[in-house]
């Protein structure tokens, strides 16, 4: 079968000592700067661009691929060790991961992570083997008014993060929304609420927001009980590795995780993020298996099924990229300068001008997903013996970690500041109980939404009915008027105050 | 009336006085219209939406019952003063204030004064611990940051350097 010999070809190029060693140094890179929060794979891949002219086109590929995949996973690592979101898409993984923490779980936490994250690269490599041509065509369907629906679908689903109060999460949401609108205004120019502030008209930093709210914020509620009755945090460390009835629990989730992610990844734009979030909300919609811990509090559907959809997303991104030269994030966009450098254009005809590329490309995503196993999956025993280092140590250590990971990113004192005030706002958040998730998904989906927004109604000429009259629009927003009300419906209103019964 | 719930009335209104700052920002840019979006256009949607929402919580707060008043609690200012404190003190030290005149210490230099700092603020200080965390903490992160990803930060005093 075709795809068998394009496979083929693909291991063929990709199985040679040189690539190998090349994923495996890309994908050691992407884990410690995926670790370290503020210098994210798109920096990285910036400054190593140059370096990778030296080297063949699959190979420079190949390492960039391993260093975007192990970023990924390193992200994972500390959003579940430290509940330091480090990426955008560690954001769902924080929630129930740094749970699983506490009570001594972040080797299945981990774990999870890594084989859900495999078994969906697997899987959304096949299927970006197989389906590419055909899934572009319904990446076309999408218009502004599609996208701008599916991210208030998003948004939406996002409340369910929350395990508090509704309208707060909403409120938050939308508070996230007006953070990330700080800045300059892409259409107009216009700096919008930058006070003169010269740092402020490139927004704020995603970064500074998570390492404040969720770093400093988490950090100082820790202080605040006195130590000799705080939650000693690893003297349950029980195991390295998830236990049967975890992989029963797990396995579900990962396939509906795979599922999701390979159908969102396909849209161009952000679509790879969303399916971790719309992961995390199917999970919690899926009824508790009696004695199964509720979700919020550390249950490891919460971690396997977004990791899983994340990476399938991530895999299933590729295909705009590749088939129609449409990068779907910044990475990807360096991933088309670097193969522009090598004198590739990227669109329909790599694959049929470059099958070895192509391919080669494809199979080195799959080696570098394994390559991420065989590197972490050893190292979780060393990552459980940092958490072991009694509090008094770590705490310092975190509050470094966040300040010099957000300068990292620019070498501005500014940023640093930031941290500082959203730390302050990130204890407050703690003290009302308003959920910060949802606040850093609205933050992240703020512009994207606004720009289809626009456009949407640009093209429609100021009617907003283009919402609702276009058939995939509409169908996206009815499933969030649905989404709300079945979260408002009084059954499963009782379940969610279950659910967030303080211990 | 009588606040039912302390926490949900304090956000409400919180929200309340931000959404209505944010939407009278919005107001300041050129608003437009659906067809032809000013910057303040979806900026005023949010802002308004924010302190509709924020209005309808502190309502809440006021009318539905809860068990204990969901009250805000005490505020740990030790910890918030002295982790806020060290991430200043942290930039200060780095970068240096040009607008008082204070060069850049470098980056060992704040790791001490931060990694001290911050370390006040639990309630297990002792000054032997901290040195040698910070000392551990300056060698990794010389390591990690400077050598391992050689990211030119400011490590030792300018007028050392």
């Amino acid at each position: 079968m075709d795809l068998i010999t394009n496979l083929s070809i693909g291991f063929g190029v990709a199985f040679t000592a040189q690539n190998l060693v090349y994923a495996f140094l890309g994908c050691l890179l992407g884990t410690l700067i995926g670790v370290l929060p503020g210098i994210g794979p798109v920096a990285t891949i910036a400054m190593l661009l140059p370096a990778t002219y030296a080297l063949p086109p699959v190979a420079a590929l190949i390492m960039l691929a391993g260093i975007y995949y192990g970023a990924q996973y390193g992200g994972s690592t500390t959003a579940i060790l430290v509940n330091l979101p480090g990426e955008a898409s560690s954001v769902v993984t924080v929630i129930d991961g740094y749970q699983m923490a506490r009570k001594g779980r972040a080797g299945p936490a981990l774990a999870a992570a890594g084989l859900g994250s495999f078994f969906a690269g697997c899987v959304g490599t096949l299927i970006l083997a197989g389906f590419a041509p055909p899934l572009t065509e319904l990446a076309f369907k999408f218009g502004p008014a599609e996208y701008f629906s599916l991210m208030v679908l998003g948004l939406i689903g996002a409340v369910v993060l929350a395990s508090g109060s509704l309208l707060k999460a909403i409120t938050m949401i939308l508070l996230g929304l007006a953070f990330g609108l700080v800045g300059t205004d892409v259409n107009s120019g216009v700096a919008r609420y930058s006070f003169d502030i010269p740092e402020l008209t490139d927004g704020i930093s995603f970064i500074a927001i998570a390492m404040g709210v969720f770093g400093y914020g988490e950090i100082i509620a820790n202080l605040a009980v006195p130590s000799s009755e705080r939650e000693v945090f690893t003297a349950k460390v029980k195991g390295l590795m998830p236990t049967k009835q975890d992989f029963k629990d797990m396995t579900p989730a990962v396939l509906r995780g795979t599922a999701l992610g390979s159908a969102l990844g396909i849209l161009p734009g952000g679509g790879a993020l969303l399916s971790a979030f719309a992961s995390y909300t199917i999970e919690k919609k899926v009824k508790l298996r009696p004695g199964e811990v509720p979700f919020g509090k550390g249950n490891i559907r919460g971690v396997a099924g977004p990791e899983s959809a994340n990476n399938a997303g991530a895999q299933t991104s590729f295909i705009p990229l590749l088939t129609l030269g449409i990068p779907p994030n910044a990475v990807m966009a360096l991933m088309v300068g670097a193969m522009t450098i090598h004198n590739i254009q990227p669109g329909p005809q790599v694959m049929t001008s470059n099958p070895e590329l192509f391919w080669g490309l494809i199979a080195s995503m799959w080696i570098g997903n394994l390559m991420l196993i065989v590197l972490n999956l050893p190292l979780i025993g060393l990552w459980i013996k940092l958490l072991t280092i009694p509090y008094k140590w770590l705490f310092p250590a975190i509050v470094l970690f966040c300040a010099v990971g957000v300068y990292s990113e620019n070498n501005n004192t500014f940023e640093i500041w930031m941290v500082a005030i959203f730390g302050v706002l990130g204890y407050m958040f703690h003290k009302l109980k308003c959920e910060p998730a949802p606040l850093l998904l609205g933050l992240i989906l703020g512009p994207m939404m606004e720009e289809n927004l626009r456009r949407a109604l640009l093209l429609s000429r100021g009617d907003w009915s283009v919402l609702v009259t276009r058939p995939l629009s509409a169908s996206l927003l009815f499933l969030a008027a649905l989404l709300l009300v079945i979260v408002l419906l009084p059954s499963v209103k009782r379940k969610r105050e279950e659910a967030f019964v303080e211990e | 009336m009588r606040i039912k719930s302390q926490r949900d009335f304090f956000s409400g209104v919180l929200f309340s006085a931000f959404g209505i700052a944010f939407a009278w920002g919005a107001t300041t840019y050129n608003v437009g219209s659906g067809a032809r979006m000013g910057p303040g256009y979806f900026p005023l949607i949010v802002g308004v939406l924010i302190a509709i929402l924020g209005a309808i919580i502190t309502l809440t707060a006021l009318t539905i019952e809860t068990e204990d008043g969901e009250p805000i609690g005490k505020i740990a200012w030790k910890p918030l003063v002295f982790i806020i404190s060290a991430n200043l003190i942290f930039g200060v030290l780095l970068g240096g204030l040009p607008s008082l005149g204070l060069p850049p210490m470098g980056l060992i230099v704040a790791i001490y004064a931060l990694t001290f700092i911050a370390s006040l603020a639990g309630d297990q200080f002792s000054a032997k611990g901290v040195v040698v965390l910070a000392t551990i903490l300056a060698i990794g992160s010389y390591i990690a940051f400077e050598l391992a990803l050689k990211l030119n930060f400011p490590i030792w005093p300018t007028f050392i350097a």
